[in-house]
């Protein structure tokens, strides 16, 4: 499978990671040669096969529904690039 | 006892040496806060923490003294930097965790102090630990304490676990704690000629834990002998409601479980596992391995594990797409690195364009791409088909054998700078060990010997899910039997 440009650059976007002009080219060519490599899995008959998520049991434990934690505000804020009012901030969203 | 004899005592020594009050566990750790710093030109720590060892190795002398020991009571260690440590910097070795303080710490690490290991420091790993070599940290790229006789060319340590890998072979750790998802604790064991165990799914809890690809991660010990790390993964190790994948098994003695008795066991040797281009001197190494588990009353047992060869690319399709998932956190909103934007989307693209290096953006793109709508079935859903065929090929050879040998890595340390052209070449590191990720089962790396040109090299032993015991018991016997005792060019204290 060979990503072009305009594939990679939606892909960046997609991932909200900006992507420079610069890098599309380069990044098309290795991400192209990484999935030309991982397309010999369809040399596998997997019909009828299940997909495997984790090795894990199956089925996820259940826990009662109480609030275990929390009343920590300032712990939660103490790492935040810009807290304003006990709030994260965020450029603003809506006009 | 003189700094470098108190730095040559492995884990199980030092136990000793502390119960019989031969030294104190401040005496323990201030040797090693000069080896960490000794160490510093190997860039194995991202942050040292000696203040926090002289207190925590306090707090255990006042326990020996009371003849109240725990387990791990003193004993110094390295905790890769993927560990949340509460109130310590946590960088995941990328710049997106800039100042990162955890209000909370892992399970695993919680589990250790409560056992009364003492932390030398936070370890440095491949970012986010995508990596088989620890050249992708944002701090820099860690060198292994080996360098090849006669040349001065800085190796790497192998990843992504590079810098708890290398701090245990420099002897400014006693043990540590790394994680593997691939190969992040084996290969690098491989790599610096010491000992890394990555136990079963759901062994060691995942709480706490920077997360990379969730139903892959498994934390583990890293030590100099097969006993160092049994004695770390019984204070790992354990049932947590935090990790719904944590399994509810209890814990056994894995201490007891080296009984140096591998009579009558069956060892698997996979056909599959003898690739093109793999150099002579490890299919020899292997063999040798064969011959060392045989004289020791072992049989032999040759088996197919016919999808080996489709794992590394299941792996680089799943990794990656859980990945993308996972490090979505990372949006300038709550933690670590914000680069401002003129709209929230803006914020967030340049954010993630700063802060994760060239291998994370990589892998997040491939990962959005696998998920994406109209690639799903073809990428992802195949991938994982092929995980369960590769998870029951390692079920139906446990039918008949106990416990499967083959090299952990297919070659010996390399140069920095080696294998970053190619992101396949370096992705081939891993190709021994990923299978044992796919399918969660526990695997160990032993040093066998060293290379033509100097280095040492790991067997790898694989075992049954939750039978860690078979995997350590048949570990020591192979390391009694390679009897490794090569030391690297660089350690500290001096050789």
């Amino acid at each position: 499978m060979a990503l072009d440009k305009a594939a990679v650059a939606h892909i960046g976007s997609l991932a909200r990671i900006r992507l420079s002009e610069a890098e599309l080219e380069p990044l098309a060519s290795e991400l192209s040669h990484i999935l030309d490599w991982v397309e010999q899995l369809n040399e596998v008959d997997t019909a009828g096969v299940p997909p495997m998520a984790s090795a894990a049991a199956a089925s996820l434990p259940m826990r009662g529904d109480m609030v275990t934690d929390g009343g920590c505000p300032e712990e939660i804020l103490g790492n935040a690039p810009r807290v304003a009012r006990g709030f994260f901030t965020v450029p603003k969203v809506v006009e | 006892m003189s700094f470098g004899s108190l730095l040559a005592l492995n884990l199980a020594e030092a136990r000793d040496g502390l119960a019989r009050k031969a030294f104190s566990a401040r005496e323990l750790a201030a040797a090693y806060n000069d080896a960490v710093a000794e160490a510093k030109p190997l860039n194995a720590y991202i942050t040292p923490t000696p203040e926090r060892a002289l207190a925590m190795a306090d707090a255990a002398d006042e326990r020996l003294a009371r003849g109240a020991a725990l387990p791990l009571d003193g004993i110094p260690i390295a905790v890769k930097d993927l560990f949340c440590t509460k109130g310590i910097l946590t960088t995941a070795g990328s710049h997106i965790l800039d100042g990162f303080h955890p209000p909370y710490e892992s399970t695993v690490t919680e589990k250790l102090w409560q056992a009364g290991a003492v932390m030398l420091g936070k370890a440095n790993l491949d970012e986010f630990a995508m990596g088989s070599s620890t050249t992708t940290s944002w701090y820099g790229p860690v060198e292994n304490p080996w360098r090849r006789p006669g040349d001065n060319q800085p190796l790497v340590p192998g990843g992504s676990s590079g810098g708890s890998a290398a701090a245990v072979a420099a002897r400014a750790a006693l043990a540590a704690i790394g994680t593997d998802t691939g190969g992040s604790i084996r290969q690098p064991a491989s790599f610096c000629g010491i000992v890394g165990l990555k136990p079963t799914y759901g062994r060691c809890s995942r709480w706490g834990v920077v997360a990379y690809a969730s139903s892959l991660d498994h934390p583990g010990p890293i030590g100099r002998t097969v006993l160092d790390v049994a004695i770390m993964l019984g204070a790992m190790a354990g049932h947590d409601p935090r990790d719904s994948t944590s399994a509810p098994v209890a814990v056994p003695d894995f201490e007891a479980a080296i009984s140096g008795d591998i009579r009558g066991l069956r060892v698997g040797i996979p056909k599959e596992y003898r690739i093109d281009g793999m150099p002579g001197e490890i299919e020899a190494l292997w063999q040798r391995g064969v011959e060392w588990l045989r004289e020791a009353g072992a049989e032999a047992v040759e088996i197919s594990l016919p999808m080996t060869k489709y794992a590394l690319p299941a792996y680089y399709i799943i990794a990656p797409a859980e990945a993308s998932s996972n490090l979505a956190r990372y949006d300038g909103v709550r933690f670590g690195l914000r680069v401002e934007g003129d709209s929230l989307d803006a914020m967030y693209e340049l954010t993630r364009a700063a802060g994760f290096g060239a291998e994370v953006r990589r892998r997040v793109l491939i990962g959005t791409y696998v998920l994406s709508a109209g690639y799903y079935d073809a990428y992802y859903l195949k991938a994982q088909r092929v995980r369960t065929l590769i998870a029951r090929d390692f079920a139906k050879a446990f039918e008949h054998v106990d416990c499967i040998l083959t090299p952990t890595a297919p070659s010996a340390a390399f140069a920095i700078g080696e294998n970053t052209d190619d992101p396949i070449a370096m992705y081939l590191n891993d190709v021994f060990t990923v299978p044992a990720n796919l399918a969660g089962l526990p695997a160990i790396s032993v040093p066998a010997g060293l290379s033509g040109d100097g280095l040492p090299l790991g067997l790898q032993i694989t075992g049954r899910a939750f039978d860690e015991e078979t995997v350590l018991r048949v570990a020591e016997v192979l390391e009694s039997a390679a009897s490794f005792r090569h030391l690297p060019g660089f350690i500290a204290g001096g050789r």
